[in-house]
């Protein structure tokens, strides 16, 4: 279970969060919605530690995220049950497909012999729907959105339990956004993984969302299953998938 | 008052960038005693810093061996002192120009690609990536960059150095009348152990800086294209400023009576 309580974090003047409460049930898939600068990237790398926040706390089966020392073996376990894929793919350039696939497989405490690292990173090729001929390619060979899938296939190698997607369908046409959506629900619930997913496109919500999450001003506004997020009663998430121009949240921030 | 403010403030941010990089040395220093290391990282910069460096060094110091001692000539002729042009342009190269022309040149070549690639690495979350794959970028992307330029670079002044007086020595016997033989025994008897080692010290310490600030740098990059760019002039700026002040003070620490 992913636990944060009264996380605060500011940016010089600008305070991003105000005061976040959540939690993520283990084996669940929540999405996080909300408008841009609203402070969803930052919860979220709050969690994996890439941002530590001014106050509160983030914990993940009971145990401090903000206690862990960087570089220590206790952050490096920790990190080890995350997979995460990144909102532009975050392929490393100077690495091929298959390496970046099987980054985790080829250093670190996971390692293995890289002839397994690479056929593991084939089949994950496989299960994004990518053929094996990709794997000896670069990232900046790729269309976004094959990147985006030899993302994910990077995110799941390692077969994590808990697993983040940052804004998966940005930048996609509309067919290949679904192919993405299908693909990470059909992970998620293959994998029995918690997931955490930020986006904009109420389509991902409601592929792939158990709970929804509304964030504003810095603060969770509503949470709930996603079935009830059509009658939620608040403004701001009625605004908010509805996308439109009249309601409490301001169009001009 | 508002005008000693903004000089206060200057200072202030200046040495709090000096006390940033030099903290940034140090734990770069300190990954060396703690594994993980990632040999294969260092062999590839060993690689792009040291062989790809070859051509530019090899070009820069022919030319600049080759107008040094055309210098010393005319300069000599004014009281009869041409005969010096293997001496002293062995020592001019060896102590001085060989170290600090390798030095601002892997500033340019090296300093400036190593802070875009890790700069563009923080702006497309590639070193987000990294952390969140159990890979500490300062041991993945900074030591083995480091590490290799400080032990790549000695070797690249070596070469500079040679191809240096090579170019002396061209110009010296094909367009000054020198006798070849006589060139080269000068240049062998005056050069001394001590010159070359030195040499090859400051290499290390101009190897270490060049690389270190393109790692800073690029690590401290802002967002998007502008940050990058500003990230890649601000890396070459200092590391082309450190490596002339540093060549100061090792000569005068090795040199100086």
């Amino acid at each position: 279970m992913i636990e944060l309580t009264g996380v605060h974090k500011s940016f010089g003047e600008k305070h991003v969060l105000r005061g976040v409460d959540l939690t993520i049930e283990r084996g669940k898939s929540l999405v996080i919605i909300g408008g841009s600068g609203t402070g969803k990237s930052v919860t979220l790398k709050c969690v994996l530690g890439l941002i530590q926040p001014d106050q509160g706390s983030v914990t993940v089966d009971g145990l401090d995220v903000t206690k862990l020392r960087q570089g220590s073996s206790e952050r490096d376990a920790f990190l080890a049950r995350f997979g995460m894929l990144f909102q532009g793919g975050a392929l490393f350039d100077s690495l091929t497909v298959w390496q970046n696939v099987a980054f985790r497989l080829l250093r670190g405490s996971l390692k293995r012999p890289t002839n397994e690292a690479r056929e593991i990173a084939v089949e994950k090729l496989r299960r994004v729907g990518l053929t094996p001929d990709v794997a000896e390619l670069y990232p900046a060979e790729l269309s976004g959105g094959m990147q985006k899938r030899v993302g994910l296939a990077r995110a799941i190698a390692a077969e994590p339990e808990i697993i983040f997607f940052d804004e998966p369908t940005t930048g996609l046409d509309p067919i290949m956004a679904g192919v993405i959506n299908d693909l990470i629900r059909e992970i998620v619930v293959e994998m029995g993984a918690t997931a955490m997913t930020i986006t904009h496109d109420m389509t991902s919500v409601r592929a792939i969302a158990d709970d929804v999450a509304m964030i504003h001003g810095g603060k969770i506004r509503w949470t709930g299953p996603v079935s009830r997020m059509d009658s939620s009663g608040d403004p701001y998430v009625t605004q908010f998938i509805s996308g439109s121009a009249e309601g409490p949240i301001e169009t001009i921030r | 008052m508002r005008f000693l403010a903004t000089i206060g403030a200057t200072v202030l941010g200046l040495l709090a960038a000096i006390g940033r990089a030099t903290r940034f040395g140090i734990e770069t220093i300190s990954h060396l005693f703690r594994p993980p290391y990632y040999p294969r990282e260092v062999g590839h910069a060993l690689l792009q810093i040291g062989f790809y460096s070859l051509p530019v060094v090899g070009l820069t110091t022919i030319f600049t061996g080759g107008a040094l001692a055309l210098q010393i000539y005319a300069g000599g002729a004014r009281f009869s002192a041409e005969a010096v042009v293997p001496q002293i342009v062995a020592i001019g190269m060896v102590r001085e120009l060989g170290p600090v022309l390798v030095g601002l040149m892997i500033a340019a070549r090296v300093t400036s690609s190593i802070a875009a690639e890790i700069a563009t690495m923080k702006v497309t979350e590639q070193i987000d990536a990294l952390v969140t794959l159990s890979t500490n970028p300062m041991k993945y992307l900074t030591l083995p960059r480091v590490l290799a330029a400080t032990l790549v670079m000695p070797a690249l002044v070596a070469v500079g150095n040679i191809i240096g007086i090579l170019g002396g020595y061209l110009v010296a016997t094909g367009r000054l009348g020198f006798n070849e033989g006589t060139y080269l025994r000068n240049t062998i008897d005056f050069l001394e152990l001590s010159d070359i080692t030195t040499s090859l010290a400051k290499g290390a310490v101009f190897g270490f800086l060049a690389a270190l600030m393109g790692c800073y740098f690029g690590m401290q990059s802002g967002r998007g294209a502008q940050g990058v760019g500003r990230a890649t002039k601000s890396a070459v700026v200092a590391a082309s400023v450190l490596i002339l002040a540093a060549n100061f003070i090792l000569t005068e620490l090795f040199f100086a009576a």
